[in-house]
């Protein structure tokens, strides 16, 4: 016994299989001579990051290639969560500088509080997102690392409108 | 009619066909492997465009990556196929289960074997048919041959001894059986217009009639939709149906034997398309003009008309590809009750009409060659097309939604849909 089910009387134009089939060919046919091109092609093209991206960090340095991180703290304090890693020390000049400086990228949930913390405008956010590695141990950026790195910084906000409207 | 005169001296006629052994034998040898070469590319080239056709249907750009513009890809997906593991299941009949790729693909190469490309070819030796051969019996064995291809899938589908690949199979064979008869059928109306079933002389009697498509409208439209189901390709592609069979039929199959199957699928697309130009599209025939059907016969008029012959069979790969990206599978019952109640009632109507129509065209004594005969036909025709697009458009035969309500009932329920329309909502 076959289960019979009811359905409305629908009008001709709806339910005729063969104007259905017409159209959708058509449709095809549309979209093969005349994409709507969304393919990004990835390694070669790129699409532009937002000025305010927040990607993995990048220390600034001053001209003579030293961090200009002052070891102030503020940036492990104000850490939601918990990644930065830093051990204060100071020169015979009374200068204070990092003697570790270690940020777990993976523990990282990039607000961008450090780099609106620091004082010394040193810890930034990276307009990047190429992070690829082979172990989990290298997502750990050290001092080196941090400073190194050259891609371009986060702006985290829009100087003419800083309350992203 | 290539005239057959078997009359020379040492002095050979290039417009009388070949009749000294050597030269008829190693000709058919380098046809084979030259039609075998072209046939092979042209396969692995169609799995590219396949690729491409569906990217860009889909708005995507498809492969792009190996060699230019992505062509190398066919080597790439080649030689993958060639370095990866063979395996089998346990549990499977192993004979059979290396036999079956072979038998898919095997009915599909041979198929070619009949099938003129271009009009005959004057060579040193005599009149070179361009068919690895040109059988008598052309269009038969085609058929016969097409048949036997189910078998590879049935019994890749046997001897799997997995629960999807024994349905995939049985639907297959199931769904070839039905079809089979309705694409006969379909031929029926042609081989009784052409009074033969020699391909070629089915490609003649259309260029002096006019092409069958415009003649035999019904015919075509049943037999292009029976090839669908013939080659397993969307919307017929039952026997694979991945999305409730898995792979269906080749899911324990890997590597080559794997890729034999998409292989034999795209050699029957390739078969299918060019039967249907040959039968219903004038094969190698140039429209509107009879220069390329008359003797003599001459190189430039094989190379003219191999090139009209290719850009119908591609036309037809074309719409293979086209029809699979834009239309959905059918339901199982859906298939079988397209193939049994429609289909084939339909063509059977229509052998029965084309046959007495033709008897009483002969009877009154209009000639076949004449233009009265093709107008009579071409009206005919039209009224034919005309009754069957207007049933099928009623949306009863292929529509899901069948159920007769009573009107009364129907007012009371459109009435109920109607107030609960859904009204904007306001705050309050």
């Amino acid at each position: 016994m076959a289960i019979t089910v009811k359905v409305l009387n629908r009008p001709i134009a709806e339910a005729s299989y063969l104007r259905a089939t017409l159209g959708g060919m058509a449709r095809t046919f549309k979209h093969m001579v005349n994409p709507h091109k969304v393919t990004v092609q990835y390694p070669e093209m790129r699409e532009p990051v937002s000025p305010r991206w927040r990607g993995t960090h990048r220390m600034l340095t001053t001209e003579d290639g030293k961090a200009k991180c002052v070891g102030c703290g503020l940036c492990p304090t104000v850490c939601p969560a918990n990644c930065i890693k830093l051990v204060p020390g100071e020169d015979e000049q009374g200068n204070r500088y990092p003697l570790v400086f270690e940020i777990d990228e993976f523990r990282c949930i990039f607000c961008g509080y450090c780099q609106e913390v620091c004082p010394e405008e040193a810890i930034h956010m990276g307009r990047h997102y190429e992070n690829a590695e082979y172990s989990r141990a290298s997502f750990v950026y050290d001092l080196e690392r941090l400073t190194a790195q050259t891609h371009p910084v986060s702006q985290l906000w829009d100087p003419s409108d800083p309350a992203g409207e | 009619m290539i005239q057959a005169v078997f009359s020379h001296g040492g002095v050979i006629d290039p417009q009388t066909p070949i009749e000294d052994f050597w030269p008829f034998t190693i000709l058919t040898i380098v046809k084979m492997v030259v039609v075998f070469t072209v046939y092979m590319v042209g396969v692995a080239l169609l799995t590219f465009a396949e690729r491409k056709i569906s990217a860009w249907i889909q708005d995507r750009i498809g492969p792009n990556r190996v060699l230019w513009k992505g062509f190398g890809q066919v080597l790439a997906d080649g030689v993958k196929n060639f370095m990866k593991e063979e395996t089998y299941p346990e549990a499977a009949y192993k004979a059979l289960f290396i036999l079956a790729p072979m038998l898919a693909f095997v009915p599909a190469m041979v198929t070619w074997a009949v099938i003129p490309f271009a009009s005959p070819l004057p060579t040193r030796w005599g009149l070179m048919s361009m068919a690895v051969a040109d059988l008598p019996v052309g269009f038969l064995f085609t058929l016969a041959i097409s048949s036997l291809g189910v078998y590879g899938i049935v019994l890749a589908g046997w001897s799997s001894n997995n629960k999807y690949a024994l349905l995939g199979g049985l639907r297959s064979s199931a769904q070839m059986i039905s079809y089979e008869i309705a694409m006969g059928m379909s031929t029926v109306c042609v081989l009784l217009l052409a009074g033969n079933v020699n391909l070629n002389s089915i490609v003649e009697q259309q260029a002096t009639q006019g092409w069958n498509v415009v003649l035999l409208s019904v015919a075509f439209l049943v037999f292009f939709v029976a090839t669908y189901a013939e080659t397993n390709r969307l919307p017929f592609d039952m026997p694979e149906a991945e999305s409730e069979l898995i792979a269906g039929y080749h899911t324990e199959y890997s590597a080559m034997k794997f890729s034999m199957f998409p292989i034999s699928e795209y050699a029957n697309m390739v078969t299918a398309s060019a039967l249907t130009s040959l039968l219903f599209f004038g094969g190698w025939d140039i429209p509107f003009t009879t220069w390329d059907n008359v003797p003599p016969w001459t190189t430039l008029k094989t190379i003219v008309t191999l090139g009209v012959f290719a850009i119908k069979v591609i036309f037809f790969l074309f719409t293979f590809m086209w029809i699979r990206w834009t239309l959905p599978r059918f339901r199982y019952d859906q298939l079988m009750s397209l193939g049994w109640k429609v289909m084939l009632p339909a063509i059977l109507a229509y052998v029965v009409i084309i046959a007495g129509t033709l008897l009483g065209l002969d009877a009154a004594g209009i000639a076949r060659s004449s233009r009265a005969f093709t107008g009579i036909l071409f009206g005919l025709n039209l009224a034919c097309v005309g009754v069957l697009l207007f049933v099928l458009d009623r949306g009863r035969l292929l529509s899901p939604a069948q159920s007769r309500l009573k009107s009364a009932e129907l007012s009371r329920l459109r009435q109920v849909a109607s107030r609960s329309t859904l009204a904007p909502v306001t705050g309050d």
